[in-house]
């Protein structure tokens, strides 16, 4: 937030207040994290190079106890994306757009993320390939896309994979990318400089988070080794609604939070699921996240801002 | 094969449909599973030949019932949504969701068992 000639009504301000003081902004310098304590605004403005927004789970179409208004919650978290002090490039969503894949519920997200006026990258979340033919995600998103929606595509010297390890799932298993996604991984790194910095985004954690919830994903261990030699990998995730970080070596997972509802910490609760909190807390546990590269640097900053501290 | 003989055949399938059908509405039991907290209750259940195997879904996220052969596939089962399948050959039936792979089930079939 900087000057403006026309004043800032007090109620902006505090609003800007609000989006900069609730996040915690990681710095990541030789795989070690450090926390820099909570983001002020000059730092959040400061921030040079590329900056991204990710969004996730928006479920379009729930309206169970947990949040009987989850278009609501995702007309806010647009709203604060719209209010953001410094323009972000581009957004990634990744996955669980809609609760039941249908066009409804694609139309809904379509029309409210839209007003963000950014480009959108997606990956689907299981919840958005099951309508009967499993055609309409791969319609709206998969232009341009290979298998069942995987793709790549680069932004300031950033190489993104965005990929899908919610397809044809086996029983017994958890996430999956396939053989066939795996290959053309290998295929996609093959020659790029070690320095490249690789940001991979994909719905379910591509760590093994909880595997007793099904929380990961049983063939990424071969997907990683393929970026093992690049010097700053970022594993992008959502699925499981609230925020996680791991750092191993020079690879940085974490995962984002859900705009439609929160789940419980795995372990705390029977199973994974919508988890009814009271009313006053329910925005405090959704958000979205921001990503930060500065250029000549081997370090980002992940950002997550819940609708409400 | 004749037109003689397809006819034939055609009789036969049709009277053994005639049978089953006979059969099924007096004999045929009922069985539930109910899905809550993301598994099946009962996670393993043995039926007898003909019982009439009904899922409905309790939790408030969709789920489905997909056999591990492809033999029986429900649509992703939302809330209180119900998926129903007559097991009427003895085996073993290995299920799962398709959303959730790590929630798995099976339904035995016993020719003489059951009840």
């Amino acid at each position: 937030m900087t000057d403006h000639n026309d004043g800032v009504s007090r109620r902006k301000v505090l609003e800007c207040m609000t989006w900069a003081g609730t996040g915690v902004l990681w710095t990541i310098s030789g795989g070690v994290p450090h926390s820099l304590g909570l983001v002020d605004e000059t730092m959040a403005a400061d921030a040079k190079g590329l900056t991204f927004l990710q969004i996730s789970d928006s479920h379009m179409g729930f309206d169970k106890p947990a949040n009987p208004n989850a278009k609501g919650t995702l007309e806010e978290a647009i709203t604060r994306i719209k209010a953001f002090p410094v323009k972000p490039s581009f957004m990634i969503h990744t996955g669980d757009i809609t609760h039941l894949s249908k066009v409804s519920e694609f139309d809904d997200a379509e029309k409210i993320i839209s007003q963000a006026k950014l480009d959108v990258h997606y990956v689907p979340g299981e919840h958005d390939l099951i309508d009967p033919e499993i055609k309409i995600y791969k319609e709206r998103y998969g232009r341009g896309t290979k298998g069942s929606g995987y793709y790549s595509f680069d932004a300031n010297g950033v190489h993104f994979l965005g990929l899908v390890n919610v397809a044809n799932l086996k029983g017994g298993g958890m996430g999956s990318l396939g053989d066939e996604q795996l290959e053309w991984i290998e295929d996609d790194l093959k020659g790029r400089s070690a320095s490249t910095p690789i940001v991979v985004f994909a719905h379910i954690p591509l760590w093994s988070l909880y595997p007793a919830w099904g929380w990961g994903t049983e063939d990424s261990e071969r997907a990683l080794g393929y970026m093992k030699r690049f010097g700053s990998v970022t594993v992008l995730n959502g699925h499981i609604h609230q925020v996680m970080q791991k750092v191993e070596g020079n690879v940085t997972f974490h995962t984002a939070r859900s705009t439609a509802f929160p789940q419980p910490a795995p372990g705390t609760a029977p199973s994974a699921g919508p988890m009814k909190v009271p009313d006053d807390k329910l925005r405090t546990m959704l958000g979205t996240a921001s990503v930060t590269f500065k250029q000549g640097e081997q370090r980002l900053a992940i950002i997550d801002t819940p609708l409400q501290s | 094969m004749n037109f003689a003989r397809q006819v034939a055949l055609g009789a036969i399938a049709g009277l053994v449909a005639i049978a089953i059908m006979a059969a099924s509405p007096a004999g045929a039991a009922e069985i539930e599973v109910k899905i809550d907290n993301f598994t099946y209750n009962p996670m393993k259940i043995t039926v007898k030949a003909g019982t009439i195997v009904t899922w409905t879904n309790h939790d408030d996220i969709p789920h489905t019932v997909t056999s591990k052969t492809m033999l029986f596939k429900s649509n992703a089962l939302d809330t209180d949504d119900k998926f129903s399948f007559t097991f009427a050959t003895p085996g073993t039936y290995e299920y799962f969701c398709a959303l959730h792979p790590h929630m798995t089930g099976s339904i035995v079939v016993d020719a003489s068992a059951g009840r």
